[in-house]
């Protein structure tokens, strides 16, 4: 299934343009406020008119259709569960609205968001992390054909935004629908995309497979510094109970990683931001750092600040480094050269390792 | 006949009086919920002509509302003719001042309803359309219920306004015992003439019986609704 949106909206001074086809998987949009990433999700489900341009659908045109009849699930920022019913009210709803829904997917829906002891509840009677879990399960049980979350985790501390994206990695591996997620925290963004829009002003200006776009170096001055850098995907071989690190293998090399509770055989992902890179031109000797690994320089972009970007390739795996121009200059970067990057194992924020 | 005994005549004023203001009710609600609908979520040329006659008999004098009902209903009135060729008569009958008690609770139920209409926060609404439910499906599975409260508010108020309606009423019906004798104006025909203190007193104490229990009633059912 995938979703193609070519829309054009026009609200007073404010312009969308965007073209953009979201492949099955978690298509996230990433942008500052006010780029149009909402107003975008909005048009896809037919909460906002569009002016001009076409919904694509698994090959049919929605364009026409009134939110109702359009069958995308929408999960806003805030729950929105209807106060007048209790959970199970709330999560059958849309199949009394004559949503055809399979028997099983309630059962299975409940055992993926860990809903069975909230179904008698009212709202009012849940904290918001639950409330949000319930109205993502209704989302998901009104038979969608695509689900957009606008900033579901938004209105959530730290600490439950870390016990709901456990669920939303599942749901992304669960499912074979589209998935548009708007956010603007790059963290979440690593974890969950399989690809990534990049939005300024109302346009899209960078789109593609989340691990090319998050080591573009062109990509940096949209997704900040701060975000950009690597999403390696591989599986756990080995953990040493002792120590606690895990070795985790790649398509290039192994990872040492601390204090990962995966265990082995497991798939998972694992972000590590370009500032937490060293490189050195020489193969380093008697270091701490338990990450070494050899590559060759692709590209070197030299932002407007003090630092270089750096993109260099270990086997298949693009990787993006920070360093200033300084360094730059003095180690002599070129394309082409080869290099040794330095991880520390302790750069790997634990509760930003997905699955 | 002991004092405490309730005549014919008070027992017909009583059962007229509460037929009145069950019809008057059941007649408001529909299209004071519509009016209300439109007042508080729509946006439309003569949006507050429509609001200021609405409200109209809440600021008239009662008198004159019930003899403009009769320039506009009368058998001579506006509409008489088309009426009578439909073998409806308005005034001086029992649905006549059905129509005036309707006519004098309609802002008051409107406004009830008005107000619950506009605490219901729209985003649920639109949470409801994504989930597949169509605007008519919304309004009855999501907006009704949630205004629920208001509406039995408004009826309850309204049945309270109806019961004691009594200036229109008496201008649009007149007062004959068994047709259009409520309870309202039976104590007012009552209190024409001397001596009848003990049927006052009875007809009054029947009055505080019916306002009191309506009130029981929307309390024990706001109470009910609370709880869900």
């Amino acid at each position: 299934m995938s979703l193609d949106l070519d829309i054009h909206v026009k609200r007073g001074r404010f312009t969308l343009e965007v073209q953009v086809t979201a492949p099955a998987g978690v298509t996230v949009i990433f942008g500052p406020s006010g780029s149009g990433k909402t107003t975008l999700l909005r048009a896809v489900a037919g909460l906002e008119a569009v002016d001009r341009g076409q919904i694509v659908i698994e090959g049919s045109n929605l364009t026409e259709r009134p939110a109702h009849r359009r069958a995308v699930g929408y999960l806003f920022q805030e729950p929105r569960l209807l106060p007048h019913l209790n959970v199970r009210g709330n999560l059958k709803f849309a199949q009394k609205m004559g949503r055809e829904v399979a028997l099983q997917s309630f059962d299975e829906v409940i055992a993926l968001l860990e809903l069975g002891n909230l179904l008698e509840r009212t709202p009012f009677a849940l904290s918001g992390g639950e409330a949000q879990r319930v109205a993502l399960g209704r989302a998901l049980l009104s038979a969608p054909k695509c689900l957009c979350l606008d900033e579901p985790l938004a209105a959530l501390d730290q600490g439950l935004k870390h016990r709901i994206l456990p669920y939303l990695e599942r749901l992304r591996d669960r499912t074979d629908i589209p998935i548009l997620y708007v956010t603007h925290d790059a963290a979440e963004m690593a974890r969950l995309a399989d690809h990534i829009v990049l939005m300024q002003a109302g346009r899209s200006v960078l789109s593609g497979p989340a691990e090319v776009i998050l080591s573009d170096p062109a990509a940096v001055p949209y997704l900040g510094v701060r975000a950009a850098g690597t999403v390696i995907s591989g599986q756990v071989m080995a953990r040493d109970p002792t120590t606690g690190l895990a070795v985790m293998g790649f398509d290039g090399g192994q990872l040492i990683l601390p204090e990962l509770n995966q265990t082995k055989g497991r798939s998972i992902r694992i972000r590590i931001p370009a500032q937490d890179i060293v490189l050195a031109r020489e193969k380093p000797k008697g270091l701490s750092a338990l990450n070494v690994f050899e590559g060759t320089i692709t590209q070197l972009h030299a932002g407007q600040g003090p630092g270089v970007m750096v993109q260099f390739k270990t086997g298949e795996t693009l990787f993006l480094a920070r360093v200033t121009q300084y360094s730059a200059q003095k180690m002599g970067l070129a394309v082409g050269q080869t290099i040794f990057a330095i991880v520390k194992a302790t750069a790997f924020d634990p509760t930003g390792i997905g699955t | 006949m002991s004092w405490l005994t309730i005549g014919p005549v008070e027992l017909d004023a009583l059962r007229l009086s509460l037929w009145v203001a069950v019809v008057a009710v059941a007649l408001s609600l529909p299209v004071a919920v519509a009016v209300a609908y439109a007042l508080a979520r729509c946006r439309f040329w003569g949006h507050g002509l429509l609001n200021a006659l609405v409200h109209l008999p809440l600021v008239l004098p009662p008198v004159v509302t019930g003899y403009l009902l009769l320039v506009v209903f009368g058998r001579k009135g506006t509409f008489g003719p088309v009426l009578e060729a439909l073998g409806i008569q308005l005034a001086f009958t029992s649905a006549g001042a059905a129509l005036a008690a309707a006519v004098m609770a309609f802002p008051l139920i409107v406004r009830a309803i008005r107000l619950a209409l506009e605490a219901v926060d729209p985003r649920l609404e639109e949470a409801a359309g994504t989930l597949g439910a169509s605007p008519i499906k919304v309004f009855a599975f999501v907006t009704l219920p949630l205004i629920l409260p208001g509406l039995v508010t408004g009826a309850v108020v309204g049945f309270a306004k109806a019961l004691g309606e009594f200036g229109a009423t008496i201008t649009f019906v007149s007062n004959i015992p068994g047709e259009t004798q409520t309870l309202a104006s039976a104590i007012y025909a009552v209190l024409q003439v001397p001596g009848q203190e003990a049927a006052v007193g009875r007809m009054i104490a029947l009055s505080l019986i019916l306002s009191f229990g309506a009130l029981l009633l929307s309390e024990v059912l706001a109470r009910k609704m609370v709880r869900r």
